[in-house]
């Protein structure tokens, strides 16, 4: 099952990736030899087999509810790529039509 | 300070290191003092590190030798330095996991591994070198360039833990901290000479560690000896209300086992899988007289076939992205990192995706590419589901030889450190690195590497691989240790004795080694 160069514009796309159209090129063919190299786990017979998320089969671990300090709001501020009036400046979030 | 002096002190384990602190024969100020000499001198070569903190550690030593001074208690590792992987969150240092898009970022607050370092006295030199986000296997995908192997500067440190081992391996830290996702202790570890190990998954705390694929992540120390390695996994490990999935049950006892050293009675798989076509000879031959070596300790040797294990390559390059996928979305340009395009009349949602584009590797976009591909409706249960079931297959597969044996042995790589620019653009060849170290990861149990001899053909360094069930991480050093102890009892003294380069013992320089581990002799 091949993967082609639009499908992986769509995921670009999806994965907030603008890559260039020479990138494009150059993962769309490496992502398909991977691809097919990982298809392999479908040789493998495995049904009713339970899939794994986690090598702990830990559940609703719960803290008690304690208040502690935030951290400095000056401190964290300080990391952005922009900020104003002691808040996070980002881009506009809305088109203008 | 005289050079002479200095130079012993690099050479020093940091059990040795630890005791002279102790005991008042050299101060914490001078063993500090004597590692920035070493990078100094050897880390334009070597590249182990992104970041030198020579005033913070010159600090933090002094405040050892302060507190010596006033007859406080010192920790089994107070004043000995360490090079940490810049993965962990520092908050006097930058953090970066090797991308260009945290270049330069100064976290808020430290990582549960680094501030139990810090309590324990340890000093942390500065951070080390890996591929971007820990994704690979020579630290050829770092956006700041390469680190190099110290016995050969052509070659490749392994990865993703790269320049931690290399760091180590050149004498400018007696530890450092790594972390393991699908190898990435163990296989620098192994192509660098060193010990490397993998904790049983929860062992040790993800709190303020970059995540890269969370139920895989998994910090772990390396060090020049099985000793020194198992000290620093107990003065990490432990658990961590900050971490949901730590685990709540007492630290093996890796110090003790690392002492007892002693395998006899203990029965050892060697896994069928895990060997054969496609590696290279000269790891096949140490390998097996590792096995034969540990058969004369008293060992009881038996193959052990774990027939999902050749599934497990293929089962983490579906795992792993896509947990990355998902991890990496939170670089958004927007709360801290790198933001392009903020000209005032992008989106948010473009200034994002140029960000990315600017900001990620091409390992990085791959691997997020790829595991966004796995997640999608319509694919998801032929790929991520059925990587997932794979998951407890390989599981069973690890539950069923535990029933027969104590440990399982294997090399820890196909092949011995490759040389820089080989595979950088071959992602599936680069894949092929971390091979035998995978499953381990996969199921969550406890893995490690320590060095059986060097390849005839190359002359480069080999590792043998350990696993043990969860939470049996002392196994792993008992027989670490007594391997270690019978093969420099051959050697007439530990591998890197015999190395050249900078992975040759200070104050040696380039004279060339004239031991046996190339060979085993009677």
């Amino acid at each position: 099952m091949p993967i082609t160069r639009d499908e992986v514009a769509h995921l670009a796309r999806l994965s907030r990736l603008a890559l260039s159209e020479a990138e494009l090129d150059h993962f769309a063919g490496q992502l398909d030899v991977i691809l097919t190299a990982v298809a392999r786990v479908q040789e493998v017979a495995a049904d009713g087999i339970p899939p794994m998320t986690h090598a702990v089969p830990v559940v609703n671990v719960f803290r008690d509810d304690v208040v502690v300090p935030s951290l400095p709001r000056e401190v964290v501020l300080s990391q952005a790529p922009a900020a104003e009036q002691g808040r996070f400046r980002v881009p506009r979030i809305l088109a203008e039509d | 300070m005289s050079t002479a002096r200095s130079t012993e002190l690099t050479g020093l384990t940091a059990a040795q290191v630890a005791a002279a602190v102790a005991a008042g024969e050299v101060s914490a100020v001078e063993v500090t003092a004597a590692h920035l000499d070493r990078i100094a001198a050897v880390d334009s070569q070597v590249r182990a590190f992104l970041h030198v903190a020579a005033d913070e550690a010159l600090a933090a030593a002094r405040a050892v030798d302060d507190r010596r001074a006033a007859g406080e208690p010192l920790g089994p590792l107070a004043g000995v330095p360490l090079a940490l992987k810049d993965v962990f969150t520092t908050t006097d240092m930058p953090t970066t996991a090797g991308s260009r898009i945290l270049e330069g970022w100064r976290p808020p607050y430290d990582a549960t591994i680094t501030r139990r370092l810090r309590r324990a006295g340890v000093v942390l030199l500065g951070k080390t070198n890996m591929d971007e986000f820990a994704m690979g296997s020579s630290t050829e995908n770092s956006a700041f360039g390469p680190s190099h192997n110290p016995w050969d500067l052509a070659r490749v440190p392994g990865g993703s833990s790269g320049g931690s081992a290399a760091a180590v391996t050149a004498c400018e830290a007696p530890l450092a901290m790594g972390t393991d996702t699908g190898g990435s202790i163990r296989q620098p570890a192994a192509v660098c000479g060193i010990v490397g190990v993998k904790p049983t998954y929860g062992g040790s705390s993800r709190y303020g560690l970059i995540a890269f694929a969370s139920s895989l992540d998994t910090p772990g120390p390396l060090a020049r000896n099985v000793l020194d390695a198992a000290l620093l996994h107990e003065a990490i490990s432990g658990h961590d209300p900050r971490d949901s999935t730590s685990v709540d049950a007492p630290v093996p006892p890796v110090v003790a086992a690392a002492r007892q050293a002693d395998v006899a009675g203990l029965r050892v798989g060697v896994v069928t899988e895990l060997g054969g076509e496609g590696y290279q000879p000269g790891v096949l031959a140490r390998f097996g007289e590792a096995v034969e070596l540990l058969e004369s300790l008293g060992a009881k040797i038996v193959e052990v076939s774990c027939p999902h294990f050749t599934y497990a390559l293929p089962a983490y390059y579906l795992i792993a992205p896509s947990e990355c996928s998902s991890n990496l979305a939170r670089f958004d340009a927007m709360r801290y990192g790198l933001r392009v395009g903020d000209d005032g009349s992008l989106s948010a949602d473009e200034v994002m995706s140029l960000t990315r584009a600017a900001g990620f590797g091409p390992e990085v976009k791959r691997r997020i590419i790829l595991g966004t591909y796995a997640l999608s409706s319509g694919y998801y249960d032929a790929y991520y589901g059925k990587a997932q079931q794979v998951r407890t297959l390989i599981c069973r597969d690890f539950d069923a030889a535990f029933e027969q044996v104590d440990v399982l042995v294997s090399p820890t790589t196909p092949t011995t450190a490759f040389a820089i620019g080989e595979r950088a653009d071959d992602p599936m060849a680069m894949y092929l690195a971390d091979l035998c170290t995978i499953p381990s990861d996969l199921a969550g149990n406890a893995a490690l590497s320590v060095p059986c001899g060097l390849a005839p053909e190359d002359g480069l360094p080999v590792g043998l691989q350990v696993m043990a069930p969860a939470l049996g991480d002392d196994r792993l050093y008992r027989v670490a240790a007594a391997v270690e102890a019978a093969l420099e009892r051959r050697w007439g003294g530990p591998l890197l004795g015999q190395a050249k380069g900078l992975a040759a013992p200070p104050g040696r320089g380039e004279a060339s080694g004239t031991g046996e581990a190339g060979g085993i002799g009677r």
